[in-house]
């Protein structure tokens, strides 16, 4: 893969992600905004203002999920860990309830689907397949919360025959969410890749504990571990992203403890096309749009991006 | 679920006289985005800081409704490097010139660090946030039950109320029984009995019950209290709001992180709590 820099200076507005036309190059990572929820205690104004250029869903699976007991949280210091455990209305809840409101919403929606075993995961993906108000699927492979994706997507041979099974059933983009939680985050990349996976997004959250503070021996969280995420990954995902793209060409979705325009700019930087705002989105709700302008300002000053690849034109050539 | 309760279709005695715009939520709308406001006046009474900032352009919150706080400047570095989230904070009152007053008492990273802040020094603040109380049942007269920092969000209903509703607040001790002054006409209870009648606050409650059931209790305080709240107000069939607290990381229901087992599974405090039907618990734990 050539490191050469892009000759043309970058945009960082405006730009297409997989054929989708983006106002700007921040979404969300995955169940860390409830549009639905926030648009009650905001009102309209959320719509007026929306902080993502795409609306990335909480995780859909085909049955209902409660989500774990609490306590959910711990604070870290530069950070928390989450043991949420996806709750969620289910597959016939979401595509009644949730995606008409989210339809509303003026940016694409992201729908991410998990299922316990790939046909699983290929029922979900059909379902929003034939939905216009999904302009992509992303696969949680990945959560730490949960044995079986933790397996899905920690070996290339299991993504590989994940995607075998998924890939035929849709022609939306499907975008892999990989795990940091495993020896080689760039092999599972390239085995999706491989098996026709449209981009990467990563990095989830790291597997990490909190101790109870007055019980012994005893966790911290309800769900026993949690998942790690804030400043506290920003490094690792920088190092996995890079990694990722030497090993890649399809398009990346970068994230991890991002906060202010120069963390999105060093993620674009290590090889991502677009960038995720997770963690930073719970102490501050405009923290997209803030990140975005903070980015637009960054690179008009510096002249330009320089991007460890030139992913411009595959995106246009892979675009569905 | 039940924190939706029985605040449609039942007579608002307040609507005739209020001054406020109908509005078509169930709560008084955050503006979107966290406000940068500074701190005009700091207070100690007792054990407790009372801080104000200076909200002249934010919306007047429901009484119930509360706000994520954090310092504007060294949010972090405390023990363990915290705090790293914001805080959420009932609004204990709000004062004609929309200063918003909030009660805290410092026991961790995140409280000391805003306990430090002087008049001058600036926080952000998100809010108000979530569903306050709802109005007493038609013929039933309030009761206000606040334990410890519990108080707060009872100051600002106090304020509301039309009818100067029962106060009962309970302490551990002579030092935190000074929070009791940012109420009007309390009945105190100490557990040492430095302040008051000596022992529990529901204690105060269980007599009250006894006399007259025609109540309806709003609650704030330790989980314990709460639950033996619910417990004297089941007993009664007497019914009970009662103002949760649970850790979060957001306030707006990103997380999913706030939530409480209720008799219909989770619910997540920050959008449909804080303030929920007792009859829509189990157990408070």
């Amino acid at each position: 893969m050539s490191l050469a820099r892009r000759s043309s200076r970058a945009r960082t507005s405006g730009r297409r992600f997989l054929g989708i036309e983006l106002a700007h190059p921040i979404v969300n990572g995955s169940g860390t905004f409830d549009a639905i929820a926030a648009r009650r205690v905001f009102g309209d104004a959320l719509l007026q203002d929306f902080p993502f250029a795409a609306l990335v869903s909480k995780t859909v699976t085909i049955a209902p999920r409660h989500g774990n007991p609490p306590p959910r949280l711990w604070e870290l210091g530069a950070g928390m860990i989450n043991s949420i455990g996806l709750p969620n209305k289910g597959l016939e809840g979401y595509l009644a309830e949730d995606l008409p409101r989210l339809a509303e919403l003026p940016v694409p929606l992201f729908v991410n689907v998990m299922g316990s075993a790939p046909e699983e995961v290929a029922t979900l993906v059909a379902a929003f397949s034939e939905r216009d108000e999904v302009a992509a699927l992303e696969l949680n492979v990945s959560c730490p919360n949960v044995r079986t994706g933790l397996l899905m997507g920690a070996d290339p041979a299991e993504i590989a025959a994940l995607l075998d099974i998924v890939r035929p059933r849709t022609t939306k983009p499907l975008i892999v969410k990989l795990t940091p939680n495993c020896a080689s985050p760039a092999a599972v990349a390239a085995a999706a890749e491989q098996h026709g996976a449209d981009a990467v997004s990563l990095v989830n959250t790291l597997r990490g504990m909190a101790m109870h503070p007055r019980r012994p021996g005893a966790p911290w969280l309800g769900g026993g571990t949690g998942g790690v995420s804030g400043p506290a990954v920003r490094a690792v995902a920088l190092a996995q992203v890079r990694e990722v793209r030497e090993r890649v060409q399809m398009p990346i979705v970068g994230m991890g403890g991002v906060q202010c325009g120069r963390h999105a700019r060093d993620l674009l930087e290590a090889g991502a096309d677009i960038v995720g705002v997770g963690t930073e989105s719970f102490r501050d709700p405009r923290a997209g749009s803030r990140i975005a302008e903070e980015l637009e300002r960054i690179v008009a000053n510096s002249g330009g991006l320089e991007p460890a690849t030139g992913s411009a034109q595959r995106r246009v050539a892979q675009s569905r | 679920m039940t924190g939706t309760t029985h605040a449609a279709g039942r007579l608002d005695p307040r609507r005739a006289v209020s001054t406020r715009p109908a509005r078509p939520a169930d709560r008084t709308l955050a503006p979107f985005g966290r406000r940068r406001l500074p701190v005009v006046r700091r207070v100690e009474r007792g054990a407790y800081v009372v801080l104000s900032l200076a909200d002249p352009d934010g919306p007047e919150p429901d009484p119930g409704q509360f706000a994520m706080l954090a310092a504007a400047e060294r949010w972090g570095g405390g023990a363990d490097e915290r705090p790293f989230l914001p805080r959420a904070f009932s609004i204990a009152r709000r004062h004609a010139d929309g200063t918003l007053d909030f009660v805290l008492e410092a026991v961790g990273p995140g409280t000391e660090r805003l306990a430090e802040l002087d008049a001058g020094d600036e926080m952000w603040l998100l809010g108000p946030l979530g569903r306050g109380f709802r109005w007493p049942r038609a013929g039933r007269r309030a009761v206000l039950v606040g334990g410890g920092i519990g108080i707060a969000p009872l100051a600002i209903w106090q304020d509301e109320l039309e009818a100067g509703p029962l106060v009962l607040l309970g302490f551990r001790d002579a030092e935190h029984a000074a929070g009791a002054g940012l109420l009007r006409g309390a009945r105190v209870a100490t557990d040492d009995g430095s302040v008051g009648h000596r022992g529990l606050v529901t204690e105060l409650l269980s007599a009250e019950l006894g006399c007259d059931p025609r109540v309806e209790v709003y609650a704030c305080g330790p989980p314990a209290m709460l639950e033996a709240v619910r417990v004297l107000c089941a007993e009664h069939e007497v019914p009970a709001q009662l103002a949760l607290e649970s850790a979060m990381a957001c306030g707006y229901g990103a997380c999913f992180g706030c939530v409480v087992p209720t008799r219909d599974g989770y619910l997540r405090l920050c959008v449909d709590g804080p303030v929920v039907d007792a009859a829509a618990l189990e157990e408070v734990t």
